[in-house]
């Protein structure tokens, strides 16, 4: 009798809770999404429905300039650096998982790094680096190059081979490495076994690995701000420093159109886990 | 003729671990070979070293003539079936079969061909389709093999292939392996820790512990003159009466009594009398003469359905007796006072050695 009690109590309480979770959670995003509608000026006073901001948004040309406005310099900077992440953050992961070498330890504790320490000391860092950088090259090497669009790549790629390398290596280390000892006494050769075993096996990580960084570098602020140069505005930073010039509600729409893309990315990893989960079932 | 495979000094430490101490072994061409000893004895060590999954520390391996000490696995004629068959989790069957003759450089048809064969050799027909995760424990164990066998290779490996598989599945397997075997006459290499599986498929059996060699030969070497008293204990079973060697033809047994049993051991050497429970008999004190009989009392009687297996309590030990369950065999209730009598050719004297 007490305990059915009780388990109704216990089963409104978390109820309760659950309801508490959704309205933190969503009620903001509703609120952005509905205010981006909004015809007044004064973010949170509705004043009738409208596309208004939308249309502003659209014209900016620095939000949506081809080529140089913030959203491509975004989507620029997220494709390459997902790209070489991803490529170098699977190879230390492979490193660290099927070779045994040299300062591995080291390695692999360094590799953690970035994911650990906080936003602003890499941002700092790479201010640094890149100021050391850029000096040495112009003293030393006899030529010029300038915080820019590279230098932002180059400082997202060092935080996401973390993130990646550390998402391959859970799927590397679930992996059988048996299967590989039966690819090369099929006669495969090493690199038959990494192409036609080992890549099939651990593909389902390096996706969400991919996607991961991808979605990393598409929000990134703080390291950004640091390590960007003139004319390597990205759209995150963009809607930042609109907020210090004052908020219009443009930054709704602008907030609005990310967050739809997020969510798309979200399902794209949805779907990467969906697949991780059949190449599961059948090993 | 050359040898398939040949071991000579073969020694593998992990660190400070010998898994294999000094190995010499010869399997010769086209015979069913078995591999037996405990867990971690180095079975598996010594398997992965034929297939190039683990180099030698010490020691030179031939396989057919050539040395392949460091070759790596994809350049051996020898072909592995894995304890966990390691099948390709995205490939279906028949891509697993094919996988050893694409990586051969074989066209896509041709592989396709031969596996298709190989799938029917292991009466996986129309199976062809499915993926590993969709069969049986008994079906993939058939499409490791012909995985394997679809190679030809000149020697196939096997690391416990019938481990997973339960009892009236693995005696079919056993069978069939066998067929196998014999049909295309290529050397199989079995690691097993089963010893009934070993003696009844083999042609020769390797017995190893702690990863030495301890004895060669065909089943009816093995169990009928084990090479010392770990090999004579761990194949069937055995009832081990200490003693010494007081010539070549007598024990003293460890309570004083003498038995008459063949050794070429020196004398004085500690051994032990092996009398197998099946050649031991029973019957009331004082009803043996001449025979070789040690005295002891009635402990307790299993029946078995053919045969009862009494354990005999004598002064320092325990015996086990298994008579057959013939129409009038004397019945011996517990705590009668018996005799446990032996042919003088049924035992045979190990050492430690
Ligand atoms: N990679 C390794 N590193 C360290 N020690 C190892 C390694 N592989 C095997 N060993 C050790 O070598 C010994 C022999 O191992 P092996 O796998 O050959 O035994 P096995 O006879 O196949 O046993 P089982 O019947 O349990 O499969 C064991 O003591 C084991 O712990
Ligand atoms: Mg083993």
């Amino acid at each position: 009798m007490t305990d059915s009690v009780r388990t109704q109590t216990s089963q409104r309480v978390l109820g309760l809770h659950a309801v508490f979770v959704y309205v933190f959670f969503y009620a903001p995003i509703l609120i952005l999404v509905v205010f981006s509608f909004s015809g007044d000026r004064l973010v949170g006073r509705w004043g009738g429905f409208t596309f208004d901001w939308y249309g502003e948004f659209l014209d900016n040309e620095q939000l949506t300039a081809f080529h140089d406005g913030a959203i491509w310099t975004s989507l620029k900077v997220a494709a390459v650096s997902t790209v070489i992440a991803v490529v170098l953050g699977t190879l230390a992961a492979l490193s660290l998982e099927r070779f045994r070498f040299r300062g591995q330890r080291v390695f692999d504790a360094l590799l953690y790094l970035p994911i650990i320490i906080p936003d602003v000391t890499m941002g700092i860092m790479m201010l640094i680096f890149f100021s050391e950088a850029i000096t040495f090259a112009d003293t030393y090497l006899g030529f010029e190059f300038a915080k820019g669009l590279k230098t932002v790549v180059i400082s997202h790629i060092a935080f996401n081979i973390s993130f990646v390398s550390v998402v391959v290596r859970a799927r590397l280390a679930g992996m059988d490495s048996r299967l590989e000892e039966a690819a090369m006494d099929l006669y495969a050769t090493r690199w038959q076994t990494f192409a036609h075993v080992t890549f099939p096996q651990i593909l389902p990580g390096v996706l969400g690995g991919a996607l991961l960084a991808l979605t990393l570098s598409l929000d990134d602020v703080v390291v950004t701000q640091f390590a960007a140069g003139p004319g390597a505005t990205t759209l995150p930073v963009f809607v930042f420093s609109l907020i210090r010039r004052g908020v219009t509600p443009m930054i709704n729409a602008v907030s609005v159109v990310m967050l739809v893309a997020s969510l798309l990315l979200i399902a794209l990893m949805l779907l990467a886990d969906g697949l991780r989960s059949v190449a599961d079932k059948s090993s | 003729m050359t040898a398939a495979v040949e071991l000579m000094g073969i020694t593998k430490r992990f660190g400070d671990v010998v898994a294999v101490d000094a190995i010499d072994l010869a399997i010769e061409d086209g015979e069913f070979f078995a591999m037996l000893g405990p867990s971690g004895c180095g079975k598996t060590t010594t398997l992965r070293m034929i297939a190039g999954l683990d180099f030698p520390t010490e020691g030179s391996l031939k396989i057919f003539g050539d040395e392949v000490g460091t070759l790596p696995p994809n350049k051996r004629p020898v072909n592995t079936v894995f304890q966990s068959y390691a099948l390709f989790p995205h490939m279906n069957v028949l891509d697993n079969v094919a996988f050893g003759l694409r990586m051969q450089g074989l066209s896509k048809s041709a592989a396709r061909a031969s596996s298709v064969e190989a799938i029917e050799l292991v009466q996986l027909a129309g199976m062809e389709a499915r993926m590993p995760s969709q069969m049986s424990g008994g079906q993939q164990q058939r499409v490791a093999l012909a995985r394997a066998l679809v190679n030809k290779p000149k020697v196939l490996l096997l690391d416990e292939p019938l481990g997973a598989l339960d009892l009236k599945l693995r005696q079919e397997m056993q069978g069939e392996l066998k067929r196998l075997q014999q049909e295309l006459g290529v050397s199989f290499v079995f690691v097993t820790h089963d010893q009934e599986e070993a003696l009844t498929m083999s042609d020769r059996i390797a017995v190893m512990n702690q990863g030495e060699l301890l004895q060669v030969g065909t089943p009816e070497d093995i169990y009928e003159h084990p090479a010392n008293r770990f090999v004579a204990d761990f194949i069937g079973q055995t009832n081990l009466l200490e003693g010494t060697v007081e010539d070549s033809s007598t024990v003293c047994l460890a309570n004083g009594a003498r038995v008459q049993a063949r050794s070429d051991k020196a004398v004085g050497t500690s051994v032990a009398v092996s009398l197998r429970p099946e050649r031991a008999h029973i019957a009331a004190q004082g009803s043996v003469d001449e025979r070789p009989a040690v005295d002891g009392v009635v402990d307790h009687m299993t029946y078995l359905g053919n045969a009862r297996v009494y354990r005999v309590r004598l002064d320092w030990m325990e015996v086990e007796v298994r008579e057959e369950n013939r129409p009038g065999a004397e019945l011996h209730e517990p705590g009668t006072p018996v005799s446990v009598w032996w042919d003088p050719g049924a035992v045979w004297v190990v050492g430690d050695e």
